[in-house]
């Protein structure tokens, strides 16, 4: 199945115009591969077709930027980034009667429990809002209902290990059939919410944002406004927390923010 | 004499030695870059490019995404991200499922590469227990690059050559000695 650069752009200022959802500044080389996977999944022919499947057809049209869109995350994914965020952030949070954090591109969930988990060990779940984000309203859906497969179970035992957590991480959730739900008490502080990166403006203003593995999916001008409206979304010396192999290199922000755990890629507004 | 722009190479279990025999006589002037997908663990402590650069002369990184495509360079794909190639020859990285039980996946850089480079493009693969690569060669061939594969006899893992092979898409089967030669001849046609 091929897709030619010419037919996606069109495609993408269709969709942005008729939809409002705007992918026309996402790094294409993976959008394509995307795309073109939803097409072969399908059985469509060509970008034209696509498109008379989804102007009618809101169902469609939702099931194709699910398709579209990468979901794939983990609880304690990266263990020592969290290490690292429960060294230097933690001390600073306690400093504060109460605290807001954002998750943005939460996905389905597990990343906001990360966090729910370790404030809670460190006492300060009570005193925290989590605002947990993403444009896809089917992942927010799992990330409330705070429902996973058991089988993803053992992997994330084996991160909150590394992560160097308190407790026995089972006792965080319960195990019923061939799922875990995740205990009530973890989420009472956790707000989810559709917010579009590409399109959406600050709504509240945080101690802490957490953004991982959603910029690279980005172009430069995309990462740019983005890493702009955290800086606009942070309190003075705010923290943020990016993913592994992600960094404010190319945004005009660099110099307004300090490294706080370069190779996490942990910062602080300054 | 070909000339080409980029040279991909795929290797999966078996493959560090067998890039270890093709790059060393490579210079530190070698006009072409090279992008390496060697499968790998998800590991803290892996050495990979370390290992890599104590045999080449030439700079071995890991790929950065937005990261522009340079001559003089060994490229390889971080390890728990798929590496692609975005029409301005420069880096992306997603963290889309394994292809292959792979991530990275040599196919997704392949098939990426592929609209990009078309005919100036030289993939190369080798060794290793999976299909990872066929698809992407196949993409590779659609757009007249060209293709080797390391001759599955002296394969430490045949799997991958011999499936790529099997699917059609490799112009020439050659022992690592002969790659190694491919190489150092390219540089002298460019
Ligand atoms: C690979 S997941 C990352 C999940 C999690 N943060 C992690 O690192 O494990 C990327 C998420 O970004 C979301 N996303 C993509 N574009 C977005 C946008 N414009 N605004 C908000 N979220 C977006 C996707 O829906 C997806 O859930």
């Amino acid at each position: 199945m091929e897709v030619e650069e010419h037919q996606l752009w069109g495609f993408l200022e269709k969709l942005y115009l008729n939809f409002g959802y705007d992918f026309r500044d996402y790094a294409r080389a993976s959008l394509k591969r995307r795309i073109c996977h939803y097409l072969q999944l399908k059985k469509i022919n060509s970008l034209h077709e696509l498109w008379e499947t989804i102007e009618s057809n809101e169902l469609a049209l939702e099931q194709m930027i699910q398709e579209i869109s990468v979901t794939v995350t983990e609880m304690f994914r990266d263990p020592t980034f969290f290490k690292s965020l429960n060294k230097h952030v933690i001390p600073r949070l306690k400093t504060y009667p109460f605290f807001k954090v954002w998750v943005a591109g939460c996905a389905t969930g597990e990343e906001v429990y990360t966090i729910a988990i370790i404030l809670k060990e460190a006492g300060l779940l009570e005193r925290s809002i989590i605002y947990a984000t993403d444009i896809n309203q089917h992942s927010l859906k799992r990330a409330s209902d705070g429902i996973f497969p058991i089988d993803s179970m053992k992997n994330y035992i084996a991160n909150y290990q590394q992560y160097g957590g308190l407790g026995e991480f089972s006792q965080y959730y319960s195990a019923k059939y061939n799922a875990v739900m995740m205990n009530k008490d973890l989420s009472k502080n956790i707000v989810f919410a559709p917010h579009n990166l590409a399109v959406d403006h600050v709504f509240n203003e945080f101690e802490l944002i957490i953004c991982r593995n959603v910029l690279i999916y980005f172009n430069q001008n995309l990462q740019n406004k983005v890493i702009n409206l955290f800086y606009q979304s942070l309190c003075d010396f705010g923290y943020l927390g990016l993913g592994s192999k992600e960094s404010l290199l190319f945004t005009d922000k660099r110099k307004n923010f300090v490294e706080i755990d370069r190779k996490e890629k942990l910062f602080m507004k300054s | 004499m070909k000339s080409f722009r980029i040279i991909l190479i795929g290797s999966s279990a078996g493959g560090l030695q067998a890039i270890m025999q093709i790059l060393p006589e490579l210079s530190k002037e070698y006009p072409i870059p090279i992008i390496l997908v060697q499968h790998r663990a998800k590991e803290p402590k892996d050495l990979l490019e370390e290992v890599l650069q104590h045999k080449t002369k030439l700079k071995v990184k890991q790929a950065d995404e937005k990261e522009k495509i340079l001559p003089g360079h060994i490229y390889v794909a971080p390890p728990d991200y798929h590496l692609l190639i975005e029409q301005n020859e420069t880096f992306s990285l997603s963290s889309d499922e394994p292809v292959q039980y792979s991530r990275p996946s040599i196919d997704v850089l392949f098939e990426s590469a592929a609209s990009v480079y078309g005919a100036s493009l030289l993939a190369i693969i080798l060794t290793g227990a999976n299909q990872d690569g066929t698809q992407g060669l196949k993409a590779i061939k659609s757009k007249n690059g060209y293709t080797i594969s390391q001759n599955p006899k002296e394969a430490t893992f045949q799997l991958m050559p011999e499936s790529a092979i099997a699917s059609n898409t490799i112009d020439k089967v050659l022992n690592l000695n002969e790659i190694k030669q491919f190489l150092i001849n390219l540089s002298n046609h460019v």
